[in-house]
């Protein structure tokens, strides 16, 4: 049988126009034959997707033609739930907006962590310790090593290389404890006090304390000899308002007097464990002794306020002898580190008061990579 | 919400009855009822006027199949159906467009319908398959399947209207249309 005849019998099978004869004919040749069962619903399937083809076409028809009848965009307008402006757009671009938010955000915390906001340190307070000029700095090392030359003097003149930090520090005994505050010396690999003839002494960090920004140096260089007993006292007591305060200190390679008087019981934001005092400080004067005129230690020198003329601040000497108490003992070699209570100065005038004193504070050099 | 538009909702028995009878009238009450219901769906889910449009024509066709082919229970009310075939359709088609946000704003209670419309998609699948076979099959093929297929007409119709000087001539032409189409269709 031809596949052409067969098909249309197939046809006139489904749609029913068989004669009752044909169709008990036909349905014994299904039951016989698998091959033309499978033709047969294979057709079925075939037609039966065109017909529902047309179907679904018919009905789009339909329905197009309902909703064209619908005003839509007036429905749409009601039927909109108008959420607010922000709404909509946070719900539209959210992603865009997390992304640019993230960005501001890292940029704003690049920008304070460059700008030194994020550190515990406040612009407003300028720690003293100063960074030393290269360029000067070898020029007076050229010059030191001349004058050596000249005088065919031996004297030991600390390293070749630059110190890289510069503050001040004070001789808290006769044989080699030296206080300075703990930002100058901090990150240190090496640190050398030079005293007021230029000579340099290699010293060691024996003691910090970051509470009080506070270190104590050991002069540990060979050269050292004992300069004698400490000509001021360190007060025990608090100083009053108003008393003349000066200080000695190298912001400059020459030692510097600054006088001026204690203007504050309480230091930077209220800091009670600081004086307040208007004497005149610059980078390199921190670390540096503060006496009153008696000459007694009353405090040390450890900043100074940025956007006011004038004022700088010391550590109070409660706070020294705080840190000089702490000092572990093994560090001092098993013997405490007794201070100097007997004042000669009390007595002397402010120039020769400071003859006196010069040869106790020094110059602190700092040298790292 | 519907009375809002002066719509009114046509009992679901009548709809159901209506869409058995073919009726003209029934399936523009249907259609009117249940629109602005899956209207304010897609347009309060990033979607626009013409989505609702294309969503809601879908989701009756997948409605009228069923009640055709008699497997429609009246066990949850009309309204429900139609909104969860739609709302299931639109979630498909946000996932599509990459615009699905993670929620989607409900209106109404809903069923799952997920096997159902994954149904009804396959099939839609296949008619597709078949209109683009319908148009690479060209002139007259094309004319004959539809006269013959889709709006039954007789060969002696047919005849007539191409041509043909007997009707064998025009089954032969059919037979050869239909292998061709069917061809087509299973190639794609």
């Amino acid at each position: 049988m031809k596949n052409e005849q067969l098909l249309e019998m197939i046809e006139r099978y489904l749609n029913g126009e068989m004669t009752i004869e044909e169709r008990a004919e036909f349905d014994a040749l299904r039951n016989k034959d698998a091959a033309l069962e499978a033709k047969l619903e294979e057709h079925k399937h075939f037609t039966g997707l065109l017909r529902q083809y047309n179907d679904r076409h018919t009905m789009e028809l339909r329905l197009n033609a309902i909703h064209d009848e619908i005003d839509v965009h007036t429905m749409a307008h009601d039927l909109m739930s108008h959420p607010s402006l922000v709404v909509r757009l946070w719900r539209q671009h959210h992603s865009k907006i997390s992304v640019a938010a993230s960005i501001a955000i890292f940029a704003t915390l690049c920008t304070l962590f460059f700008t030194g906001y994020l550190t515990n340190q406040d612009p407003r307070y300028q720690q003293l310790a100063s960074k030393v000029n290269q360029v000067e700095n070898s020029t007076k090392q050229l010059e030191v090593k001349t004058n050596d030359i000249i005088k065919g003097g031996v004297k030991s003149t600390g390293p070749v290389i630059t110190a890289k930090y510069r503050g001040t520090g004070f001789a808290l005994s006769s044989d080699g404890f030296i206080l300075t505050n703990l930002h100058v010396v901090d990150g240190a690999d090496s640190v050398y006090v030079q005293n007021a003839d230029g000579e340099s002494f290699h010293t060691k960090v024996i003691s910090t304390d970051p509470i009080h920004d506070m270190a104590v140096l050991q002069i540990n260089d060979p050269s050292f000899k004992n300069i004698g007993a400490i000509p001021y006292g360190f007060k025990k007591g608090k100083s009053d308002l108003g008393e003349d305060v000066y200080t000695l200190g190298y912001p400059t390679d020459a030692a510097v007097f600054g006088p001026g008087s204690l203007t504050s019981d309480a230091g930077f934001k209220g800091d009670t464990a600081e004086y307040m005092v208007s004497v005149p400080v610059n980078p390199g004067n921190s670390g540096g002794p503060l006496f009153d005129s008696k000459g007694n230690v009353i405090g040390i020198i450890s900043g100074r306020q940025t956007q006011t003329q004038g004022v700088a601040f010391a550590k109070k000497s409660a706070s020294i002898l705080k840190t000089i108490q702490d000092i572990p003992l093994d560090s001092l070699n098993n013997k405490a580190l007794t201070l100097n209570s007997k004042n000669t100065l009390a007595g002397l005038s402010r120039p020769q008061q400071l003859k006196k004193l010069r040869n106790y504070v020094f110059i602190v050099k700092v040298y790292n990579q | 919400m519907n009375n809002h538009f002066n719509v009114d909702i046509p009992a679901d028995s009548e709809v159901i009855l209506g869409i058995l009878n073919n009726s003209d009238v029934v399936l523009k009450k249907l259609y009117l009822a249940y629109f602005p219901m899956i209207l304010q769906l897609v347009i309060n889910n990033n979607g626009n006027e013409d989505d609702a449009k294309d969503v809601y024509q879908e989701a009756i066709i997948v409605l009228y199949n069923k009640v055709k082919r008699g497997d429609f229970e009246l066990s949850s009310k009309l309204k429900t159906y139609i909104y969860s075939i739609c709302r299931r359709l639109w979630l498909k088609r946000l996932k599509q467009m990459n615009r699905y946000g993670g929620d989607i704003k409900d209106f109404e209670d809903h069923l799952p319908v997920e096997d159902e419309v994954e149904k009804h998609q396959d099939r839609d699948l296949q008619l597709n398959k078949m209109g683009e076979a319908l148009q690479l099959l060209g002139e007259p093929c094309k004319t004959i399947m539809e006269d013959f297929y889709m709006h039954n007409k007789s060969m002696q119709d047919i005849c007539e209207r191409f041509g043909y000087t007997n009707a064998d001539n025009a089954k032969t032409q059919k037979y050869k249309c239909l292998q061709r189409l069917k061809k087509l269709f299973f190639q794609q």
